[in-house]
């Protein structure tokens, strides 16, 4: 049978634990209210703003019919330019992380640097490539837009390139070297192939980071009323045309920004749903 | 041949297969994990088309002795080995030599199954392509001789285009082999390769390594001392990175000279 001060110690306890588990459940309602506020919010606005001219039509002029054809043909332009950049930079650079500089000073210090790029305000990023490519060429363009986003999405890839390759067995490479492979093809054809789902889960996560970035495209690619395919010349995207239309006074202009807020987090929550459902499929047999 | 080696004070005991048996010759082997000796001048000759077992407590070297013999060490900057490994005339760790040549003719399987995530089919020719170029009616004749000499064709014959990593542990350690022996090897090198396997998936493969061995010589690291005794012709015993013991297995658990091998053979320790 327990003791007084036994009772008195498991009361207490109780107690804490009680406050504790409401404190818990009133910070977790908080953030979810949020969450839910902000989807709510976005559903409803961003529906009313969806029609079929919002995939057939460009940019209006104010009280006049038109669509996001020129922001998402833009976005989908210069994302695509991003990605293939930045994949190829990044599986590359992850890899030699992970296989060829294991171990070196200079890997440590790349990695390091990648992480800090990984952080970076996107705003710097946006910066650096006006510095690099819009002042120089005299001129806003998809191209510089690209490059911007390529170099927010490329920190991201290298580090998800390398996480996965770690993660093969080192039994693996010796086998392949074990049958008389070197190790550049046991890389390619073995390692990489293993780490395929890894790899896209890592591609889908750097498309994520980038499909909404609009500090960046401000300083390179502007912007343009006009639906463009020209690398060189300043092209739409969705999130600066939200920027745009957002800030506007009309009406019009105010509930396509809604649909286009809309569309970015229909593709950003895609691309994450995707990215998990392939992370599953390669951690079950 | 009972004689004492340079540097210990320990007894050696040597009775090992006449010299134009055999297909490697080890001698005077160091092996150094950076600064760290891991093998002290051993000495190990594989007699052609036998089953050599190396056995020891973990530890002791063997594994390591297994991996200086293909050069697979090399994938390893701080690891570095001296003294000889004869094999078809030439010294093995002559840093010179092309490994991936010498690897071609001298194959290993590892202890976990490492099956490639590719399909059954692709396992096996991804060995063969790498050396020569093979037609397809040709690679499917070396895939199924593969998969029938490692005794698993009758298990994968309807999937071979299905994934190697969907196959249970011993069928994969059995592709494995089948991969090993689709490159033609002189030698094939087993490092402890069922100790992940259940009981039955052990005896298929000790089965398969007593067909191959007609062909192929084969070392094998074990843990398992009844393997060694069933499987093998000659047994080596190592302790603290020194061969201690090496002789024929038909009396190595019967009569073993050293002090040491008689305990560990025993079960006193290891």
């Amino acid at each position: 049978m327990s003791k007084p001060h036994d009772t008195f110690l498991h009361t207490r306890r109780k107690i804490y634990n009680g406050v504790f588990l409401v404190l818990t459940g009133i910070a977790t309602a908080i953030a979810l209210a949020a969450l839910f506020l902000i989807l709510e919010t976005l559903v409803v606005k961003g529906v009313a703003g969806l029609d079929a001219h919002v995939f057939t039509m460009s940019q209006p002029a104010p009280d006049e019919q038109g669509g996001l054809l020129n922001a998402i043909v833009g976005s989908l332009v210069m994302c695509g330019l991003g990605m293939v950049i930045a994949l190829v930079v990044g599986i590359l650079a992850g890899t030699w992380l992970a296989e060829y500089g294991d171990g070196t000073k200079l890997a440590a210090v790349v990695r390091f640097l990648n992480d800090i790029l990984i952080s970076a305000p996107s705003i710097l990023i946006g910066l650096f490539v006006y510095q690099l490519l819009v002042r120089p060429f005299h001129g806003f363009s998809a191209v510089a837009g690209g490059v911007a986003l390529a170099l927010l999405a490329m920190p991201v890839a290298t580090r998800a390139t390398e996480d996965i390759m770690r993660l093969q067995p080192y039994a693996l490479r010796e086998a392949g070297m074990a049958l008389g492979a070197n190790r550049g093809l046991v890389i390619r054809a073995i390692i990489w192939r293993a780490s395929k789902s890894g790899l896209m889960t890592g591609a889908l996560l750097s498309f994520a980071r980038i499909s909404g970035e609009t500090a960046p495209l401000l300083f390179t690619s502007l912007g343009n009323p006009f639906l463009s395919f020209k690398l060189t010349q300043p092209m739409a995207a969705l999130p600066t045309t939200i920027f745009q239309f957002a800030m506007s006074a009309y009406d019009d202009w105010q509930r396509l920004a809604w649909a286009g807020a809309l569309l970015i987090a229909v593709a950003v929550l895609t691309t994450n749903i995707l990215g998990r459902v392939l992370t599953r499929g390669s951690t079950q047999k | 041949m009972t004689f004492e080696t340079p540097h210990q004070d320990q007894q050696t005991v040597m009775i090992p297969p006449p010299e134009g048996d055999r297909v490697i010759d080890v001698h005077g082997l160091d092996f150094f994990y950076g600064k760290t000796q891991a093998l002290f001048g051993v000495q190990l000759p594989v007699a052609r088309n036998k089953v050599t077992a190396l056995i020891g407590p973990s530890g002791c070297g063997k594994s390591t002795l297994l991996r200086t013999m293909n050069r697979i060490y090399d994938l390893y900057p701080g690891q570095s080995a001296s003294g000889t490994i004869q094999f078809d005339g030439e010294n093995i760790l002559d840093q010179a030599k092309n490994s991936e040549q010498l690897r071609a003719r001298i194959g290993m399987v590892f202890q976990r199954p490492t099956p490639f995530p590719m399909s059954i089919y692709d396992n096996i020719a991804f060995g063969v392509r790498l050396h020569r170029s093979v037609g397809r009616a040709e690679m499917d004749e070396i895939v199924e001789r593969s998969l029938v000499r490692a005794a698993l064709w009758d298990e994968v014959k309807d999937k071979l285009t299905t994934s190697g990593l969907g196959l249970s542990g011993g069928q994969q350690q059995r592709l494995c082999v089948a991969r090993g022996i689709a490159i033609n090897p002189d030698v094939l090198l087993l490092d402890e390769p069922a100790s992940a396997l259940d009981p039955l998936s052990t005896a298929k493969l000790e089965s398969t390594l007593m067909e191959l061995k007609s062909s192929i010589t084969i070392v094998i690291v074990t843990h398992n001392l009844q393997q060694a005794a069933r499987i093998s012709d000659y047994t080596g015993f190592m302790l603290l990175g020194k061969m201690i013991e090496f002789r024929p297995s038909s009396d190595a658990f019967v009569s073993p000279e050293t002090k040491q091998m008689q305990d560990y053979i025993t079960g006193r320790f290891g």
